[in-house]
């Protein structure tokens, strides 16, 4: 499997090229090398190449308390750092048997979500720029900055949040924020209407992306999938519902699957119309957890020092890429003993291989683009 | 360099000094490399946005080496990319300037204790600019290409070429 | 179905292989003996009422006194998890592969290889996933020691605040340096 021949393709005549599409390239979703043979369009074999993003967290976890990893699982994925944060803070607080208050659930609810709107604009911005209509990137560029104001405004920081704390979180929510963040949801569903008239009826947008590189249900499972990516082919798993944590069990939400609107069930179009439902089930669960808002503590009771005794736990969180889970390994000291990252787009690009023979090379591009690969999710 | 307010009318003559001419035609101009890595990359994407916008500058971004002035290092930088850093940069044509954003890429930021990251960006390729920051706002990486622009407007650059050529510090080839 | 209801399950077809459930940390587990691992996992995966189609996460650890390999399996239908973990000695950390079962492990298996340094037998490509190709050791094991320098380049940096500290001096040096040189080309 690692030799690298050359095969007869369809054409006879035709001789195959070994090409390297990345670690730069303009549509790659970070540092990503893929080792294509082709003989000029159509691929015969797509190989991921990873690792340059390795920045070796998860050992540096092993020498760090537990209180002060909580940035770096921001850097894990820093396009959902919330919900990073917040499964790390949930492992730890297992080992601890800490409680949280409920005021801090919900304001991890919140801000979660308001993560997620903030994620899915990006890929589908980046998607849509990839396939060619570079149109849609700045208006939902625009829309992402009315959110990082808002996150700003709670936590500090743009990006990387450092919200949740072992506990709780560390800030309650500014004067005036709620409304901001309600008027901002009333302004966000007349953009996604906005958003569908400009690019998702696109007939060019549906012909690049409908039928290409169908994932079917038993791939999905068997290759380990997560999150839109797996719902998208149809099987219906969230953790949000399934393994229920956090104060999610309070609200009502839908869970959008894919139904092959304009071509099969498992397509690149199915995984773009499911992240939009999506955000427009985000919003709502926003406006129920701002509605019904309890009061109290945002930090749960602490011990002085933090000293799990020996044992290990994984908490499973419903990402933006899927089922994220942490397992943290504690030995009775200061540090634990291992942190490991599972994460959604580790298991997608190991499906790519699968996917590529017969693919065309612009098909790959929307193929990596629908699954929302980040590099820092797969290298950690 | 020319100075503000002045009405041209028909026959009017400037004259200045063909150094300053072309610096300014330069500095109005950088074309950035659209190179990221990690989270700062995607700060550099909001700053190409549209609240922030670096296109009134100027500066658009390119995807290829060789229409480039300068590559922004955004994220951080482990020993896998290194090299490939030092091909792209290579490849561009002088003269080439290099903006390092954010703490990774300046000093390998909080991943010190790291086994696979790069301890700043400096040991591979020389850097003009260097933006703090973690990730830096957009409002830092504009004053960042401010500066850049303020150093190229005062640059004898035929000598710039000169001094490039001596300065540099390769790695291995492995 | 609940922990002790699967472990019972299992022992029915393997008896004597599945030792007690481990209840000793937060979640229960079953210790497995590495040998007989792909097919405890084809069984969890192809029998009624347990169906554990999705590896969750597969995780290798390094205990101090041995290296071991950690399952997390869920059922989608089922709704339930099971821990299934393995244990090697540090000498020869072989482990058969259940890339044949969940192709999901494919990938887990390669980056367990390249970073604890686990031998999967059966894989049908292992090699390094994560770090050069070049690269020697095994990083997340307690006894790594990382090289002063990798192909030329310095792996660490100096410390800037101790440079702060120190800038007089540093810069007094610098002059020296430069009345040196101007000295020596008179």
């Amino acid at each position: 499997m690692t030799e690298i021949t050359v095969r007869d393709t369809a054409n006879p005549d035709a001789e195959e090229m070994v090409l390297y599409m990345g670690p730069h390239h303009p549509s790659t979703h970070g540092v990503l090398n893929f080792m294509v043979e082709t003989d000029g369009e159509v691929m015969s074999r797509c190989v991921p190449q990873v690792g340059y993003l390795h920045r070796g967290i998860e050992k540096i976890g092993e020498a760090t308390p537990y209180p002060g990893f909580i940035p770096y699982t921001d850097r894990i994925d820093y396009l959902a750092a919330m919900f990073c944060n917040q499964g790390y803070a949930m492992a730890v607080e297992r080992l601890l048997d800490i409680e949280v208050p409920q005021r801090a659930e919900y304001l991890r609810v919140i801000a979660g979500e308001l993560n997620r709107i903030a994620n899915h604009l990006l890929t589908l911005g980046v998607f849509a720029m990839d396939i060619g209509a570079i149109t849609p990137f700045p208006y939902t560029l625009r829309e992402r900055e009315t959110i990082n104001d808002l996150l700003e405004e709670l936590c500090g920081a743009r990006l990387t949040y450092n919200y949740s704390r072992i506990g709780g979180v560390t800030y309650d929510l500014p004067e005036g924020w709620a409304t901001k963040v309600l008027e901002f949801l009333d302004h966000f569903d007349l953009i996604l209407e906005e958003f569908n008239r400009l690019i998702t009826g696109n007939e060019i947008f549906i012909r690049r992306c409908a039928d290409v590189a169908v994932i079917t249900a038993e791939d999905a499972v068997a290759y380990g999938l997560a999150g839109p990516n797996l719902r998208s082919s149809g099987v219906d798993f969230d953790v949000r519902r399934d393994i229920p944590y956090s104060a999610y069990p309070e609200f009502d939400f839908e869970i959008p699957l894919g139904e092959g609107i304009e071509g099969t069930v498992g397509d690149c179009y199915d995984r773009f119309v499911v992240r939009i439902e999506e955000m427009r089930q985000s919003g709502s669960i926003v406006r129920q957890a701002l509605a019904s808002l309890p009061e109290g503590e945002i930090v749960g009771e602490l011990p002085r020092r933090l000293r799990p005794d020996a044992a290990d736990v994984y908490i499973r969180v419903e990402s933006v890429r899927g089922e994220m889970g942490f397992y943290v390994v504690s030995d009775g000291s200061d540090t634990p003993t291992r942190v490991r990252t599972k994460t959604g787009s580790f298991t997608a690009m190991g499906i790519i291989e699968k996917l590529s023979p017969g693919l065309m090379i612009a098909d790959l591009v929307a193929l990596i683009a629908s699954l929302d690969v980040v590099a820092p999710e797969v290298d950690r | 360099m020319l100075p503000q307010h002045i009405e041209l009318s028909e026959g009017t003559v400037v004259t200045t000094k063909l150094d300053d001419l072309i610096n300014w035609s330069r500095k109005s101009s950088i074309w950035y490399l659209l190179f990221g890595t990690a989270c700062c990359a995607i700060e550099l994407m909001q700053t190409g946005g549209p609240r922030a916008d670096l296109d009134r500058f100027g500066t658009v971004f390119r995807s290829t080496p060789r229409q480039s002035d300068v590559i922004i290092i955004a994220g951080t930088v482990t020993y896998k990319m290194a090299q490939r850093i030092r091909l792209l940069y290579d490849q561009m044509s002088e003269p080439k300037y290099v903006i390092s954003m954010g703490s990774c890429a300046n000093c390998g930021g909080l991943f010190q204790r790291s086994y696979s990251v790069l301890k700043g960006i400096d040991k591979v390729v020389p850097v003009d600019i260097y933006i703090p920051g973690c990730p830096p706002r957009p409002e830092a990486l504009t004053e960042g290409i401010l500066r850049l622009a303020d150093k190229m407007k005062t640059e004898p650059w035929m000598k710039k070429i000169k001094q490039r050529e001596d300065q540099t510090q390769t790695p291995k080839a492995g | 179905m609940e922990p002790q209801a699967i472990r019972d399950r299992l022992s029915e077809e393997f008896g004597e292989a599945i030792p007690a459930l481990d209840e000793s940390g937060k979640d229960p587990c079953i210790p497995i003996e590495p040998s007989r691992i792909p097919e405890v996992c084809r069984f969890v995966r192809d029998t009624e009422g347990l169906e554990f189609d999705y590896l969750s996460s597969l995780t290798a650890v390094d205990t101090g006194d041995a290296l071991g390999v950690v399952y997390h399996l869920y059922s989608i239908r089922h709704k339930h998890t099971l821990v299934l973990k393995v244990s090697v000695p540090r000498e020869k950390p072989e482990v058969p592969t259940v890339e044949g079962v969940w192709p999901a492990a494919n990938w887990m298996e390669r980056e367990a290889w390249d970073l604890m340094g686990i031998i999967f037998e059966g894989h049908p490509d292992l090699r390094r996933l994560l770090l050069p190709e070049d690269w020697e050791g095994h990083p997340l094991r307690k006894d790594f020691k990382e090289k002063p320098d990798y192909k030329g380049i310095e792996t660490t940096r100096p410390d800037m605040l101790q440079q702060f500290g120190q800038l007089d001096k540093l810069e007094a040096k610098e002059a020296e340096g430069k009345e040196a040189a101007e000295q020596s080309d008179d």
